[in-house]
Protein backbone atom coordinates (compact mmCIF):
# COMPACT_ATOMS: atom_id res chain seq x y z
CA UNK A 1 0.00 0.00 0.00
CA UNK A 2 2.31 2.74 -1.01
CA UNK A 3 1.09 6.26 0.56
CA UNK A 4 1.04 9.32 -1.57
CA UNK A 5 2.93 11.23 1.30
CA UNK A 6 5.90 9.02 0.80
CA UNK A 7 5.13 8.97 -3.12
CA UNK A 8 5.91 12.36 -3.36
CA UNK A 9 9.79 12.83 -2.58
CA UNK A 10 10.23 16.56 -1.02
CA UNK A 11 7.17 16.56 1.65
CA UNK A 12 8.85 12.69 2.85
CA UNK A 13 12.53 14.98 3.09
CA UNK A 14 10.56 17.80 4.78
CA UNK A 15 9.15 15.52 7.12
CA UNK A 16 12.35 13.39 8.15
CA UNK A 17 14.42 17.06 8.16
CA UNK A 18 11.63 18.65 10.01
CA UNK A 19 11.33 16.26 12.85
CA UNK A 20 14.86 15.68 12.93
CA UNK A 21 15.74 19.51 13.20
CA UNK A 22 12.52 19.95 15.69
CA UNK A 23 13.31 16.96 17.78
CA UNK A 24 17.15 18.04 17.70
CA UNK A 25 16.36 21.58 19.38
CA UNK A 26 14.05 19.53 22.06
CA UNK A 27 17.40 17.57 22.96
CA UNK A 28 19.49 20.51 22.55
CA UNK A 29 17.58 23.13 24.39
CA UNK A 30 18.74 22.93 28.03
CA UNK A 31 22.07 21.27 27.47
CA UNK A 32 23.65 23.35 24.95
CA UNK A 33 21.36 27.13 25.01
CA UNK A 34 19.76 27.51 27.95
CA UNK A 35 21.95 25.99 30.66
CA UNK A 36 20.93 25.47 33.82
CA UNK A 37 18.25 28.44 34.16
CA UNK A 38 15.78 28.11 36.65
CA UNK A 39 13.12 26.48 34.71
CA UNK A 40 9.32 26.65 36.12
CA UNK A 41 8.47 23.24 38.14
CA UNK A 42 5.06 23.11 36.88
CA UNK A 43 5.92 23.37 32.93
CA UNK A 44 8.94 19.94 34.10
CA UNK A 45 6.18 18.10 35.47
CA UNK A 46 3.86 18.11 32.82
CA UNK A 47 6.64 17.57 30.60
CA UNK A 48 7.02 14.32 32.37
CA UNK A 49 3.66 13.18 30.98
CA UNK A 50 3.98 13.23 27.58
CA UNK A 51 4.58 10.17 26.61
CA UNK A 52 1.49 8.96 28.61
CA UNK A 53 -0.30 12.40 27.36
CA UNK A 54 0.42 11.84 23.55
CA UNK A 55 0.49 8.10 22.63
CA UNK A 56 -2.52 6.83 24.19
CA UNK A 57 -4.33 9.42 22.26
CA UNK A 58 -2.37 8.58 19.29
CA UNK A 59 -3.34 4.70 18.92
CA UNK A 60 -6.78 5.27 20.49
CA UNK A 61 -8.93 6.13 16.87
CA UNK A 62 -7.04 2.89 15.56
CA UNK A 63 -8.09 0.87 18.40
CA UNK A 64 -11.51 1.61 17.94
CA UNK A 65 -11.91 2.54 14.15
CA UNK A 66 -9.55 0.62 12.43
CA UNK A 67 -8.85 1.30 8.88
CA UNK A 68 -8.64 -1.65 8.19
CA UNK A 69 -12.02 -2.93 8.46
CA UNK A 70 -13.51 0.74 7.47
CA UNK A 71 -13.67 1.76 10.45
CA UNK A 72 -15.65 -0.36 11.99
CA UNK A 73 -15.17 -1.35 15.69
CA UNK A 74 -13.30 -4.58 15.33
CA UNK A 75 -13.33 -7.51 18.57
CA UNK A 76 -10.00 -9.15 17.92
CA UNK A 77 -8.39 -5.58 17.35
CA UNK A 78 -10.15 -4.29 20.65
CA UNK A 79 -9.50 -7.70 22.91
CA UNK A 80 -5.79 -7.40 21.80
CA UNK A 81 -5.87 -3.74 22.73
CA UNK A 82 -7.15 -4.62 26.55
CA UNK A 83 -5.04 -7.80 26.68
CA UNK A 84 -1.53 -5.80 26.07
CA UNK A 85 -2.70 -2.70 28.15
CA UNK A 86 -4.00 -5.38 31.08
CA UNK A 87 -0.60 -7.80 31.07
CA UNK A 88 1.35 -4.47 30.36
CA UNK A 89 0.51 -3.17 34.01
CA UNK A 90 0.17 -6.53 35.52
CA UNK A 91 3.48 -7.41 34.95
CA UNK A 92 5.33 -4.20 34.27
CA UNK A 93 6.93 -5.57 30.84
CA UNK A 94 6.57 -4.06 27.34
CA UNK A 95 8.29 -7.56 26.06
CA UNK A 96 5.35 -9.89 27.83
CA UNK A 97 2.43 -6.77 26.92
CA UNK A 98 3.83 -7.32 23.05
CA UNK A 99 3.85 -10.96 23.32
CA UNK A 100 0.30 -11.30 24.50
CA UNK A 101 -0.91 -8.35 22.07
CA UNK A 102 0.11 -10.13 19.17
CA UNK A 103 -1.25 -13.92 20.66
CA UNK A 104 -4.62 -12.31 21.23
CA UNK A 105 -4.32 -10.40 17.98
CA UNK A 106 -3.77 -13.40 15.32
CA UNK A 107 -5.85 -15.61 17.54
CA UNK A 108 -8.71 -13.22 17.76
CA UNK A 109 -8.63 -12.52 14.02
CA UNK A 110 -8.35 -16.22 13.30
CA UNK A 111 -10.86 -17.25 15.18
CA UNK A 112 -13.50 -14.44 14.68
CA UNK A 113 -12.68 -12.95 11.15
CA UNK B 1 42.33 14.14 18.51
CA UNK B 2 41.04 16.79 20.24
CA UNK B 3 42.58 17.65 23.67
CA UNK B 4 38.71 17.64 25.00
CA UNK B 5 38.94 13.57 23.91
CA UNK B 6 41.66 12.10 25.19
CA UNK B 7 40.82 11.85 29.22
CA UNK B 8 37.44 10.05 27.54
CA UNK B 9 39.46 7.44 25.94
CA UNK B 10 41.33 6.82 29.45
CA UNK B 11 38.05 5.56 30.74
CA UNK B 12 37.77 2.10 28.64
CA UNK B 13 36.65 0.25 31.60
CA UNK B 14 33.94 2.63 32.40
CA UNK B 15 33.00 2.36 28.48
CA UNK B 16 32.78 -1.50 28.88
CA UNK B 17 30.22 -1.63 32.05
CA UNK B 18 28.00 0.74 30.31
CA UNK B 19 28.22 -1.57 27.10
CA UNK B 20 27.13 -4.08 29.71
CA UNK B 21 24.78 -2.27 31.26
CA UNK B 22 22.77 -1.27 27.98
CA UNK B 23 22.55 -5.16 26.91
CA UNK B 24 19.01 -5.62 28.65
CA UNK B 25 17.42 -2.80 26.80
CA UNK B 26 18.31 -3.87 23.54
CA UNK B 27 16.28 -6.46 23.25
CA UNK B 28 13.22 -4.14 22.58
CA UNK B 29 15.40 -1.97 19.94
CA UNK B 30 16.01 -4.31 17.42
CA UNK B 31 12.45 -5.51 17.01
CA UNK B 32 10.97 -1.67 16.85
CA UNK B 33 13.51 -0.85 14.39
CA UNK B 34 13.11 -3.97 11.99
CA UNK B 35 9.11 -3.09 12.66
CA UNK B 36 10.14 0.41 11.65
CA UNK B 37 11.88 -0.85 8.71
CA UNK B 38 9.34 -3.02 7.55
CA UNK B 39 6.24 -0.62 7.97
CA UNK B 40 8.31 2.32 6.21
CA UNK B 41 9.54 0.17 2.40
CA UNK B 42 5.59 -1.74 3.08
CA UNK B 43 4.19 2.01 2.43
CA UNK B 44 6.99 3.56 -0.17
CA UNK B 45 10.14 4.44 1.07
CA UNK B 46 13.34 2.99 -0.32
CA UNK B 47 15.77 1.32 1.88
CA UNK B 48 17.87 4.63 2.13
CA UNK B 49 14.86 6.98 3.03
CA UNK B 50 13.88 4.61 6.07
CA UNK B 51 17.65 4.88 7.00
CA UNK B 52 17.82 8.65 6.85
CA UNK B 53 14.81 8.51 8.60
CA UNK B 54 16.63 6.79 11.63
CA UNK B 55 19.49 8.30 11.57
CA UNK B 56 17.99 11.99 11.53
CA UNK B 57 14.90 11.39 13.57
CA UNK B 58 16.44 8.90 16.35
CA UNK B 59 13.40 8.35 17.65
CA UNK B 60 11.36 5.43 17.32
CA UNK B 61 7.93 6.62 18.73
CA UNK B 62 7.72 9.79 16.48
CA UNK B 63 8.73 8.02 13.36
CA UNK B 64 6.08 5.15 13.96
CA UNK B 65 3.53 8.73 14.37
CA UNK B 66 4.94 10.06 11.42
CA UNK B 67 4.47 7.31 9.29
CA UNK B 68 1.09 6.75 10.80
CA UNK B 69 -0.13 10.50 9.96
CA UNK B 70 1.70 10.21 6.15
CA UNK B 71 -0.89 7.38 5.64
CA UNK B 72 -3.75 9.48 6.69
CA UNK B 73 -2.71 11.92 4.49
CA UNK B 74 -2.39 14.57 6.88
CA UNK B 75 -0.79 18.87 5.96
CA UNK B 76 2.76 18.34 6.60
CA UNK B 77 3.18 20.94 8.96
CA UNK B 78 0.75 18.95 11.47
CA UNK B 79 2.63 15.97 10.53
CA UNK B 80 5.64 17.42 12.10
CA UNK B 81 4.23 18.86 15.13
CA UNK B 82 2.47 16.58 16.30
CA UNK B 83 6.13 13.42 16.10
CA UNK B 84 7.59 16.10 17.33
CA UNK B 85 5.13 16.46 20.62
CA UNK B 86 5.69 12.86 21.04
CA UNK B 87 9.10 13.68 21.64
CA UNK B 88 8.61 16.70 23.92
CA UNK B 89 9.85 14.46 27.10
CA UNK B 90 13.10 14.89 25.17
CA UNK B 91 13.56 18.70 26.71
CA UNK B 92 13.01 17.25 30.13
CA UNK B 93 16.17 14.71 29.25
CA UNK B 94 17.62 18.00 28.39
CA UNK B 95 17.12 19.69 31.82
CA UNK B 96 18.46 16.40 33.46
CA UNK B 97 21.42 15.87 31.71
CA UNK B 98 22.70 19.80 32.13
CA UNK B 99 24.37 19.06 35.81
CA UNK B 100 26.38 16.76 34.87
CA UNK B 101 27.28 17.18 31.19
CA UNK B 102 26.72 20.58 30.63
CA UNK B 103 30.36 21.87 31.23
CA UNK B 104 31.45 19.46 28.30
CA UNK B 105 32.50 21.44 25.03
CA UNK B 106 29.67 22.48 22.94
CA UNK B 107 30.53 20.22 20.38
CA UNK B 108 30.30 17.51 22.47
CA UNK B 109 27.01 18.65 23.98
CA UNK B 110 25.41 18.53 20.55
CA UNK B 111 26.41 14.69 20.26
CA UNK B 112 25.53 14.27 23.49
CA UNK B 113 22.14 15.74 22.56
CA UNK B 114 21.68 13.70 18.96
CA UNK B 115 22.31 10.59 21.33
CA UNK B 116 19.72 11.12 24.09
CA UNK B 117 17.04 9.03 23.63
CA UNK B 118 14.65 7.20 26.12
CA UNK B 119 18.06 4.56 27.24
CA UNK B 120 20.60 6.77 27.51
CA UNK B 121 18.26 8.93 29.96
CA UNK B 122 17.74 6.78 32.14
CA UNK B 123 20.53 4.86 32.25
CA UNK B 124 22.99 7.94 32.22
CA UNK B 125 20.56 9.36 34.94
CA UNK B 126 20.63 6.55 37.45
CA UNK B 127 24.31 5.68 36.66
CA UNK B 128 25.45 9.73 38.13
CA UNK B 129 23.33 9.65 40.53
CA UNK B 130 24.97 6.73 42.07
CA UNK B 131 28.27 7.85 41.12
CA UNK B 132 28.64 11.14 42.33
CA UNK B 133 32.43 11.40 42.66
CA UNK B 134 32.44 10.72 38.55
CA UNK B 135 34.13 13.90 36.74
CA UNK B 136 33.42 14.60 33.14
CA UNK B 137 35.32 12.16 31.55
CA UNK B 138 34.11 8.92 32.71
CA UNK B 139 30.29 10.37 32.46
CA UNK B 140 31.27 10.90 28.84
CA UNK B 141 32.71 7.06 28.75
CA UNK B 142 29.49 5.96 30.20
CA UNK B 143 27.34 7.57 28.19
CA UNK B 144 29.00 6.41 24.93
CA UNK B 145 29.21 2.98 26.06
CA UNK B 146 24.99 2.70 26.53
CA UNK B 147 24.30 5.36 23.08
CA UNK B 148 26.96 2.61 21.20
CA UNK B 149 24.77 -0.46 21.28
CA UNK B 150 20.95 0.70 21.55
CA UNK B 151 21.71 3.49 18.37
CA UNK B 152 23.66 1.64 16.65
CA UNK B 153 21.25 -1.22 16.92
CA UNK B 154 18.64 1.20 16.33
CA UNK B 155 20.19 1.88 12.60
CA UNK B 156 20.97 -1.66 12.14
CA UNK B 157 17.54 -2.81 12.71
CA UNK B 158 15.71 -0.52 10.27
CA UNK B 159 17.86 -1.70 7.64
CA UNK B 160 17.30 -5.38 8.19
CA UNK B 161 13.64 -4.26 8.22
CA UNK B 162 13.70 -1.97 5.59
CA UNK B 163 15.85 -4.82 2.98
CA UNK B 164 14.36 -8.08 4.17
CA UNK B 165 11.01 -6.66 5.01
CA UNK B 166 9.44 -7.92 1.64
CA UNK B 167 9.88 -11.23 3.16
CA UNK B 168 6.97 -10.28 5.69
CA UNK B 169 4.10 -12.51 4.53
CA UNK B 170 1.28 -9.56 3.30
CA UNK B 171 -1.52 -10.74 5.21
CA UNK B 172 0.27 -10.39 8.36
CA UNK B 173 -2.13 -7.51 10.50
CA UNK B 174 0.99 -5.46 10.61
CA UNK B 175 -1.55 -2.27 10.62
CA UNK B 176 -2.26 -3.29 14.60
CA UNK B 177 1.39 -4.64 15.70
CA UNK B 178 2.40 -0.63 15.82
CA UNK B 179 -0.55 0.04 18.37
CA UNK B 180 -0.14 -3.17 20.32
CA UNK B 181 3.42 -2.18 20.98
CA UNK B 182 3.17 1.58 21.42
CA UNK B 183 0.28 0.21 24.27
CA UNK B 184 3.07 -2.68 25.71
CA UNK B 185 5.29 0.69 25.87
CA UNK B 186 3.10 3.04 27.86
CA UNK B 187 1.20 0.45 30.29
CA UNK B 188 4.15 -0.71 32.08
CA UNK B 189 5.05 2.78 33.03
CA UNK B 190 1.24 3.92 34.06
CA UNK B 191 2.52 3.59 38.18
CA UNK B 192 0.46 6.59 39.75
CA UNK B 193 -2.68 7.74 39.46
CA UNK B 194 -1.45 11.32 38.20
CA UNK B 195 -0.01 8.95 34.95
CA UNK B 196 -3.67 6.97 34.82
CA UNK B 197 -5.69 10.23 34.56
CA UNK B 198 -3.23 11.47 31.93
CA UNK B 199 -3.21 8.58 30.01
CA UNK B 200 -7.21 8.42 30.16
CA UNK B 201 -7.61 11.97 29.24
CA UNK B 202 -5.45 11.48 26.35
CA UNK B 203 -7.60 8.68 25.15
CA UNK B 204 -11.46 10.27 26.23
CA UNK B 205 -9.90 13.62 24.62
CA UNK B 206 -8.65 12.42 21.43
CA UNK B 207 -12.04 10.00 20.64
CA UNK B 208 -14.29 13.16 21.81
CA UNK B 209 -12.53 15.63 19.42
CA UNK B 210 -11.59 12.98 16.28
CA UNK B 211 -14.26 15.52 14.76
CA UNK B 212 -11.13 18.14 14.42
CA UNK B 213 -9.33 17.87 10.75
CA UNK B 214 -6.41 15.60 10.28
CA UNK B 215 -6.00 14.17 13.75
CA UNK B 216 -5.50 17.52 15.20
CA UNK B 217 -7.77 16.97 18.43
CA UNK B 218 -4.50 14.22 19.62
CA UNK B 219 -2.68 17.93 20.08
CA UNK B 220 -5.58 19.58 22.61
CA UNK B 221 -6.22 16.04 24.37
CA UNK B 222 -2.42 15.66 24.62
CA UNK B 223 -2.17 19.26 26.21
CA UNK B 224 -5.27 18.58 28.70
CA UNK B 225 -3.72 15.22 29.32
CA UNK B 226 -0.45 16.63 30.67
CA UNK B 227 -2.31 19.41 32.72
CA UNK B 228 -4.32 17.16 34.05
CA UNK B 229 -1.17 14.74 35.08
CA UNK B 230 1.04 17.89 36.45
CA UNK B 231 -2.07 18.86 38.45
CA UNK B 232 -3.22 16.00 40.14
CA UNK B 233 0.36 15.19 40.41
CA UNK B 234 0.81 18.62 42.23
CA UNK B 235 -2.74 18.32 44.66
CA UNK B 236 -1.13 14.52 45.98
CA UNK B 237 1.71 16.46 46.68
CA UNK B 238 0.11 19.24 49.01
CA UNK B 239 -2.27 16.30 50.88
CA UNK B 240 0.98 14.26 51.76
CA UNK B 241 2.55 17.65 52.93
CA UNK B 242 -0.72 18.99 55.04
Amino acid sequence: MPVEAIADKSLLWTVILGLGAATFLLRFSFLGLIGNRLIPGFLLKMLRYTPMAMIPGLVAPGVVWPAATGGEPDPARLLAAMVTIAVGIWFRSTLAAVGAGVAVLLLGLWGLG
Amino acid sequence: MPPSLAPIFRQAPIFRQALLRAMPFTVMIVPFGALFGVLATAQGMSVFEAMAFSVVVIAGASQFAALQMMQDGAPVLLIILTATAVNLRMAMYSVAMTPHLGMAPLWQRAVIAYFLVDQSFVLGAAEYERRPEWQLAEKLAWYAGIVTPICGLWYLATWMGATFGKAVPPHWPLDFIVPVSFLAMIAPILLTRAQMLAAAVSVGGTLALWWMPHSSGLLVAALAAMLAGAIWETREEARHAG
